[in-house]
């Protein structure tokens, strides 16, 4: 990096609300021409966000970005591309029936009269990989490459833009490590012929090797800026995790040394993001699991609950060995999940809250064939008033509740089972602070009446205050397991990151 | 408290009016269409209609489709009918017969649809050409008619209580139907097989999540069509001359459609057999109707394809406005 370079895209106390959340607290970030900047923070940090302000698809509320010395505000991805702004996403956006050389050029498919000039798209192509020192067929099917191969394509495709600001978010997360390198090359490359870079990742380790400075985001706010080689990993750890703890954790672990295990997973394997996960759930316990975006807490759950097909693995459950192959024979074992997307998993939002507190138990409330409503809705509303859900009453449709109260009627239908391991994946996504808290109190509530929890939860202060005992996950594996009386979030990050190679 | 819906907004209030004002239509326009043997008459036409219906309204209310029912109801009464004639069988196991390969085609298309995840449209249109198939390869039988032994169950679709045709007479096999609609309409809201029916329009994976064997009832809401459509073959021969084979491709869309305009959610989820049958109705009498104000076979059609187009367009503004709620 040559120390003279100007920066070619300077964003300054760039402001953004979304209902209830302040997404973007006047935020600073700059690229230099031939530098890989590096953005950096947990999730929910506010990167993408940011990110997506730059390239138009959210508009600021405040703030200035300057491109090439000019103010500027796109108002879509088409704009900010024709100026050279563009993002090569971590999904990729490719039409896999479609030709390398057709996506490459989709949306601006060279024309010979009124037929489209695949020659030329394929000549073309091939200028960008030689550009590139890549090996491509243009004429291959995009679905038949692999995942590293189809991103080199979105990076051609980014150069063939004129690209002079090129945003990596997270470009590593499903790459060999072979590729990884090959993408390294890439973007040093490109680097080196004076293009801005910004890359987005977790991996600590790649900041090191990759980057030449870092900008470090938490909870919408802009931290702070490092030289990447004048930094430690602890560092910028410590600039990630640094905020006011503003709620009390658990000093120590609620559960008596005695407590029987309810649940022992051993050797779990299930797809690239479950491996080998072993761990043990004990009665009355709350056990946090922790990691990033990605690191397949979600996956471990869904493979464990029988969502998702397993390739190998045991499970106990109160010492039976159990086989669990659907949800059904998760449901027969006492597990329920409580998905961290809830309309789409958890609930059915246009039926009525009676109707969703039975969906898992509707074969205890027959009388015959027939459903017994009027037994339906006295468990449905012993459970609105133990749980103080509010509702007008429990005909109520269930889009018409608040997200709190739709996070307690999920939390009802797996009562009036009666199950004893309840798995929350980000118990309180998408619920206000005041909600949160109610529930906080009835998953403490719950564990000490001798229910066992599973809590998934990318919020680290959440993973302090409610568990009590933490399991960390990394890109599928379990890389640590901390008692509450131990745990630091640094410590966790510390895990959460861990270098794989 | 939960907003009362108002009467006005059941989409089922607002095909009643259009019922309604098309008989009116009718009848000022029409002096013959003001006898009651013309209404009698299309009556027995619409019998196989509404059951048909009421059968696919169970698929669709799954965000399915089943398109077999037409050529498979004119199949099942094929096979019942020559069953009858060069095997002497009891006109009473030729119309069981009806009813269980109904049934066992709609085993065959819930079991590709819920079990080996086939596309709803896919699986029984193959279902469809094999029926078709299937029939046109039997020879062709009339049923045996009313004047013949073994001719009773004629009765049942084409007779009125009482003797003969008169005002006074209620035609038996509307009372028929209307029995299969309050009970179907009692199986969608009070069982376990029409809640979870619902649901699975509604939202799969969360049942699915929710532990319920959600292949199992998938696979009922098809066989429960299929057995619709072996009632609706019975129906259908009792009323036309002959049954013809490789015909019936088709006769499911009057079907389907009167099940739209009846308020079943074109995504899934919703869905009433009262409604149904209303739906049914104004398609019956656009069909068989028109013609009486003077109106070709081929203006049926276009205004037919209207009229759903309308409650097709009520179904997706009520949808954008729950939309706007959340």
């Amino acid at each position: 990096m040559s120390e003279t370079n100007e920066a070619i895209l300077v964003m300054e106390d760039i402001d953004k609300s979304f209902p209830g959340v302040h997404a973007l607290d006047h935020v600073h970030f700059d690229v230099r021409c031939g530098e890989v900047h590096a953005l950096m923070g947990e999730n929910g940090a506010g990167k993408s966000t940011l990110m997506k302000v730059l390239t138009g698809i959210y508009s600021k509320d405040s703030g200035k970005i300057t491109f090439e010395g000019r103010e500027i505000e796109f108002h879509n991805t088409r704009e900010a591309q024709d100026a050279g702004i563009v993002i090569v996403h971590q999904e990729l956006n490719m039409v896999g029936d479609l030709t390398v050389a057709q996506n490459i050029f989709i949306g601006r498919e060279f024309m010979k009269g009124f037929r489209i000039d695949d020659k030329k798209m394929i000549e073309e192509s091939n200028k960008l990989f030689d550009e590139l020192k890549i090996q491509i067929d243009p004429k291959a099917k995009m679905s038949d490459l692999t995942v590293g191969k189809q991103q080199m394509c979105e990076i051609a495709k980014a150069i063939s833009h004129q690209a002079k600001v090129i945003v990596f978010d997270e470009p590593s997360a499903a790459l060999t490590e072979k590729e990884i390198e090959d993408l390294f090359t890439i973007i040093r490359d490109l680097r080196d012929k004076g293009m801005a870079i910004v890359y987005i990742s977790h991996r600590m380790d790649e900041i090191k090797v990759i980057t030449d400075r870092v900008t470090v985001m938490r909870d919408g706010g802009y931290v702070g800026t490092l030289i990447t080689n004048d930094c430690t990993k602890e560092d910028i750890i410590n600039m990630m995790v640094g905020r006011v703890i503003y709620e009390d954790p658990k000093t120590e672990s609620h559960v008596p040394a005695d407590a029987p295990v309810v649940l022992k997973v051993e050797h779990l394997n299930a797809g690239r993001m479950v491996q080998d996960v072993s761990f043990e759930l004990r009665k009355g316990e709350i056990l946090g699991f922790s990691g990033l975006m990605g690191a397949g807490r979600t996956e471990t759950a869904r493979a464990l609950f029988g969502a998702d097909p397993k390739t190998s693995g045991d499970i106990y459950v109160n010492g039976q060995k159990v086989t669990i192959n659907s949800p059904q024979d998760a449901v027969k074992y006492g597990i329920g999940y409580l998905s961290e997307d809830r309309k789409r998993y958890g609930i059915v939002v246009q039926k009525s809250i009676i109707e969703n507190s039975t969906l898992a138990t509707l074969e205890k409330y027959m009388k015959g064939a027939f459903i017994d409503k009027a037994e339906e809705e006295k468990i449905t509303q012993k459970y609105i008033d133990e749980l103080s859900t509010k509702t007008p009453s429990a005909d109520t449709l269930v889009v018409n509740l608040s997200g709190g109260n739709q996070q307690k009627v999920v939390i009802a239908k797996w009562l009036v089972r009666n199950c004893d391991i309840l798995i929350f994946d980000e118990p309180t996504r998408g619920i206000d602070v005041g909600a949160k808290n109610e529930i906080y109190k009835l998953m403490n509530r719950l564990a000490e009446e001798g229910k066992s929890i599973i809590m998934i939860s990318s919020e680290m202060t959440e993973i302090l205050r409610m568990s009590d005992r933490i399991v960390v996950m990394c890109e599928g594996k379990k890389t640590g397991e901390l008692d509450i009386a131990e745990a630091t979030q640094e410590k966790i990050m510390d895990k959460a990151t861990r270098d794989i190679a | 408290m939960a907003k009362k819906k108002s009467i006005l907004s059941d989409q089922r209030f607002i095909v009643l009016l259009v019922i309604i004002a098309l008989v009116v239509i009718y009848m000022i326009f029409s002096p013959e269409f003001r006898k009651y043997s013309s209404i009698l008459s299309m009556l027995d036409f619409s019998y196989y209609d509404v059951l048909m219906a009421i059968g696919v309204t169970f698929p669709l209310i799954t965000s399915g489709v089943d398109l077999s029912i037409g050529t498979g109801m004119v199949c099942y009464a094929l096979i019942a009918g020559r069953l009858i004639r060069d095997f002497n069988i009891p006109v009473v196991l030729a119309m069981l017969i009806c009813i269980l390969l109904g049934c066992i085609v709609g085993l065959a298309n819930g079991s590709l649809i819920g079990i080996m995840g086939l596309p709803p449209f896919l699986a029984t249109l193959c279902t469809c050409m094999i029926t078709r198939g299937v029939s046109s390869m039997i020879m062709a039988t009339p049923w045996p008619t009313n004047k013949q032994p073994g001719g009773w169950f004629h009765s049942i679709f084409k007779l009125t209580f009482g003797s003969g045709r008169s005002a006074t007479k209620i035609p038996i096999g509307f009372v028929l139907v209307v029995i299969f609609v309050l009970i179907m309409e009692f199986v969608l809201n009070h069982t376990r097989f029409g809640r979870y029916t619902i649901a699975i329009g509604s939202n799969k994976e969360a049942i699915t999540l929710s532990g319920v064997n959600v292949k199992f009832y998938h696979v009922m809401a098809y066989t429960v069509c299929g057995l619709f459509a072996g009632l609706a073959a019975i129906a259908y021969a009792a009323v036309v001359p002959t049954v013809q084979p490789g015909t019936g491709a088709g006769l499911e869309l009057d079907a389907i459609g009167g099940v739209f305009v009846g308020g079943v959610s074109a995504t899934g989820g919703y869905g009433s057999v009262l409604g149904t049958l209303a739906g049914v109705f104004v398609i019956v009498l656009l069909k068989t109707g028109l013609p009486y104000v003077g109106l070709q076979a081929n203006w049926q059609q276009i205004v037919t394809g209207i009229v759903l187009i309308g409650a097709v367009i009520i179904d997706v503004i009520k949808r954008r406005r729950l939309a706007k709620e959340q």
